[in-house]
């Protein structure tokens, strides 16, 4: 009576259905953009000093040559050690731009040793500065053989990608969990703008512009999120205590925020912000952008609040039926005022990772942000009717709608159709949702 | 004239089947209906009557079986079908926009237009509907403002504007008092007599005794009998849709009735409640009953915290309440199931074990986290207890049949263990066996000590169950009887219209 597998697999299929259409994306993206990648990054280093040292044996003189990007790092520093490994004496490494390379092969010459071989990276070798001295040439650079490789799929790319989603996937949260009570948050865009104003204003004025300590800048962080957590309570008052409904209240909050936003900041960009204020927006730990690990934190916080305790219980209950919620016991008015400070606070985060990623405040910050994130909330599966959807969903639909862009500039589409088909997929979305409700309703 | 007797049926369904995800609704049904007769279709809830009369308006289609109306095979693949096929079809839940009038709704989608609509045309015509029908209904206020007995006409009359040769009326009576039944009745005869034929439904056994000229069983899906209703008597009747016998129809069981539980003085609220005051003792099923309209909704949803009240106190084993809110109530240990199940007792879209946890998660959660297991190993208890038919735990409440439905409900109430039970028609639109089991659960309830307020609208179960009656009639408690059983039903109704 308990538990019969069949639903269980039906359930697997509604659960698992968006990721399923986000890995054939992904999938799609590789495959339209796999080309021949210049050969860079430790593997490729490798490769180079184990050709160099077949070809002039274990005493040769070397020069390695790469670009400035990260991978070009890793082709440096895997080269040079695979190369002294084996013998082979490096007389120079060299990270930067033609110039620089020209540069650092003078200066050998100069000191007297005569080049065997010069390691490079597919891109290095194909620069012009060699054959201009006699006894080095072209012919001596040695680089790895282009790999195929989809430009999609290459790691910084996938990082860049989620960079740029993390902003709307948390500001996706609060409006996930303000979209399951069947309500609707216009005004998460402004709020962006709001707290990335208040915030530089406070930095400014509070603090000491860009001589901020620690201190003052989390302060500041904290106004800014505190001003959009009122600008919720405000919403859930008004939707609450006077009946308006959410999507009149929440317009309003939309200009009157941002409104605000302009007034607060005399419609400049506040760039007076201490260098460390980049952090949260700009900086990354382990390799992996932090606006990402924050997203990635409170994801699993909203999901397990969601998913495990009696506020996300009442949540899904008021958005399916605020009667019978009511006349459960559930404190309908609360949770709705909750739901709306929690989607006006996220809203704030969201502003302050922006502010930190450009380095300033700008009242311009966020605009139309309601929509994509609206989208990404519907794309992820959550009912606008309310009582019904899931937070990982909202997740991969940032993710699906994140990805469709990338892709498409990639493969070079032009805006505007990229808008039009953006525009498709949140049709198709929703027309998936509504043929799957009509297939289960008995 | 010749000999050859009308019996050609006017409607013949043969094998119908019909499977829904994990349920098989209908299984090789048929039912047969004659000009000018009134079938009552009857079974319990989930037995398939509902399956069976949506795909008669074309809402469901069946996987196989035949419709054949007047001797020639319909297909009714869509409502529109259904009605070109001469059929109509009276859902328990009406389908009239509340803003439009009488009349706008009755020609709704075939409005009369020239270049505009021809507005005197159709109100002339819905009034001659209504004289056909030989009722009153006010043709020009919007239909939200109608009773509901109003509202019902409005749908047969858009029905017979259709020129249905074949009515289907889904519980029709449910919402209805004795006097709109009997009214109701007298339509349906005069309908029968134009040779309409008429499905009716209905859970009240009076009822079909009274109206019905055949009776077509369902079980499990499945046709489990048919005979005339001159053939057949009550226990028969009942047998049929339970599968099994059933002695005593009202098994009262008297608890040891103690002191004074819950007090109510002085409660008032506008002009639907005024001055009630009453107490429920321990052990003790205090029925409350009245015409639709008497105020006695009003008077337990001021009671639970629902809606707010003017003035009045209420005092639950000696302490006065603040009670201000359902929250309040439950804490308190007041329990209100409310008459209307799916708009006000259950999430329909969630699960019904998150609907069962609702009132309860104080018990059911730490420190703010749901404990879902022990969710699960509680209602898993009350599944079991109540026989609450469902293939998973995780099942959408919309899902279920009333019956089982209402035992959620049942089960989500007394999980929270109250003190006062408010139980709001707690039997409308069940069946029998489910009825039984609910009057079963209301003799262990006043066993173990607690006090049960039962609303009822129907008089039989309200002298069978109650310990003590309370009778309303406009916002005000017009008597109160003690000795139940030598009461008769028309003393009731006396108090009830005063």
């Amino acid at each position: 009576m308990n538990d019969s597998k069949p639903l269980r697999w039906k359930a697997l299929a509604n659960d698992y259905g968006m990721v399923l259409v986000l890995l054939i994306l992904i999938a799609a993206f590789s495959v339209l953009t796999l080309e021949r990648q210049s050969s860079t990054g430790s593997d490729a280093g490798r490769v180079v000093a184990r050709n160099i040292i077949a070809a002039h044996g274990t005493s040769g003189t070397v020069v390695v040559v790469a670009g400035l990007k990260p991978p070009d790092e890793r082709f440096l520093r895997e080269a040079k050690e695979a190369l002294e490994a084996g013998g082979v004496t490096v007389a120079a490494i060299v990270g930067g731009k033609p110039a620089d390379a020209r540069r650092t092969i003078e200066r050998v010459l100069l000191e007297g040793h005569s080049i065997d071989a010069i390691a490079a990276t597919g891109d290095a070798a194909k620069w012009s500065i060699y054959d201009r001295f006699e006894s080095v040439g072209s012919n001596k650079c040695v680089s790895a053989a282009p790999a195929l490789w989809p430009t999609f799929a290459k790691s910084e790319n996938v990082l860049n990608v989620a960079n740029q989603t993390a902003i709307y996937a948390i500001i996706a949260i609060g409006m996930t969990m303000v979209i399951i009570t069947a309500g609707i948050d216009l005004s998460v865009g402004s709020l962006v703008a709001l707290a990335a104003v208040a915030t530089a204003v406070f930095i400014r004025d509070v603090g000491e512009g860009t001589q901020t300590g620690t201190g003052l800048m989390i302060a500041g962080c904290c106004v800014g999120i505190g001003v959009c957590a009122l600008a919720g309570i405000f919403n859930g008052a008004m939707i609450t205590r006077l009946g308006i409904p959410p999507f009149i209240t929440t317009l309003a909050m939309m200009l009157m925020a941002r409104g605000l936003a302009r007034r607060l900041s005399n419609e400049l960009s506040i760039q007076a912000l201490p260098a460390s204020f980049t952090w949260i927006g700009g900086d990354t730990t382990f390799g992996i952008p932090n606006p990402v690990i924050l997203m990635i934190t409170l994801y699993g916080i909203a999901h397990i609040v969601m998913s495990r305790t009696v506020f996300g219980r009442y949540v899904y209950a008021v958005g399916g039926n605020a009667e019978a919620a009511r006349l459960s016991g559930v404190p309908v008015k609360r949770v709705i005022v909750i739901v709306y400070t929690l989607c006006g606070a996220l809203a704030g985060l969201g502003g302050i990772v922006q502010a930190s990623k450009l380095g300033s405040g700008d009242p311009k910050l966020g605009l139309m942000f309601e929509l994509d994130v609206i989208a990404a909330v519907v794309v992820g599966g959550t009912s606008l009717m309310g009582g019904e959807g899931r937070i990982f969903g909202t997740l991969i639909g940032a993710f699906i709608i994140a990805v469709i862009k990338n892709g498409m500039n990639l493969m070079k589409v032009g805006a505007p159709e990229q808008q039009i088909v953006l525009g498709a997929v949140v049709l198709l979305a929703v027309l998936v949702d509504t043929l799957k409700r009509r297939g289960t309703a008995l | 004239m010749v000999t050859t007797v009308d019996t050609a049926p006017l409607l013949e369904m043969s094998g119908i089947r019909k499977s829904f995800p994990g349920v098989q609704a209908l299984s090789d049904v048929s039912l047969r209906l004659h000009r000018g007769e009134v079938l009552a279709l009857m079974g319990e809830n989930g037995a398939g009557k509902s399956t069976l009369i949506k795909t008669l308006g074309g809402a469901h289609q069946p996987e196989s079986g035949t419709i054949v109306i007047d001797g020639s095979p319909v297909d009714l693949s869509s409502p529109m079908a259904a009605i070109a096929a001469g059929i109509g079809v009276i859902y328990q839940e009406f389908n009239l926009i509340p803003a439009l009038t009488a009349w706008e709704n009755i020609f709704l989608g075939r409005e009369q237009t020239g270049l505009f609509v021809d507005r005197s045309t159709e109100r002339q015509r819905a009034a001659a509907l209504f004289e056909r029908l030989g009722v009153d209904v006010p043709l020009d206020i919007p239909s939200r403002q109608l009773s509901i007995a109003q509202q019902q006409l409005v749908e047969i009359a858009k029905a017979l504007s259709q020129d249905v040769r074949i009515l289907v009326m889904d519980e029709p009576s449910a919402a209805l008092t004795p006097q709109e039944v009997d009214k109701l009745f007298a339509i349906i005869r005069e309908l029968r007599s134009q040779g309409i034929g008429i499905v009716y439904i209905s859970h009240r056994l009076d009822e079909i005794f009274e109206i019905a000229d055949t009776i077509t069983v369902l079980r499990d899906g499945q046709h489990a009998g048919d005979a005339p209703t001159s053939e057949m008597t009550r226990q028969q009747l009942i047998e049929l849709m339970v599968g099994r016998s059933i002695e005593n129809e009202f098994p009262k069981h008297p608890a040891e009735i103690g002191d004074s539980r819950l007090v109510i003085s002085g409660l008032c609220r506008g002009s639907t409640v005024k001055n009630v005051s009453f107490d429920v003792r321990r052990g003790e099923v205090l029925g409350l009953t009245g015409l639709v309209g008497a105020g006695r909704t009003d008077v337990v949803r001021l009671i639970f915290g629902a809606d707010t009240r003017d003035g009045g106190q209420i005092t639950l084993d000696g302490k006065a309440l603040n009670i201000r809110s359902p929250r309040d109530a439950i804490r308190a240990g007041v329990c209100l199931l409310t008459e209307d199940r799916k708009s006000q007792g259950l999430v329909l879209c969630r699960s019904v074990r998150e609907n069962f946890g609702l009132p309860s998660v104080r018990h059911l959660s730490a420190f703010g986290v749901m404990q879902q297991r022990q969710e699960r190993t509680a209602f898993s208890a009350f599944v079991d207890s109540l026989s609450i038919r469902i293939p998973h735990q995780e099942q959408p409440a919309r899902n279920l049949s009333g019956g089982n439905q209402q035992k959620v409900v049942l089960a989500k109430w007394l999980q929270v263990n109250a003190k006062v039970l408010i139980f709001d028609e707690p039997t409308r639109g069940i069946d029998v066996g489910a009825k039984h089991e609910i009057y079963q659960l209301m003799n262990d309830l006043t066993a173990q000590g607690k006090s049960i307020i039962m609303i009822s609208s129907e008089l039989p179960e309200v002298l069978g169950m109650s310990d003590r009656i309370l009778v309303m009639h406009e916002g005000r408690i017009s008597g109160e009887i003690s000795d139940v059983p030598t009461t008769t039903q028309e003393e009731l109704i006396k108090l009830a219209i005063n």
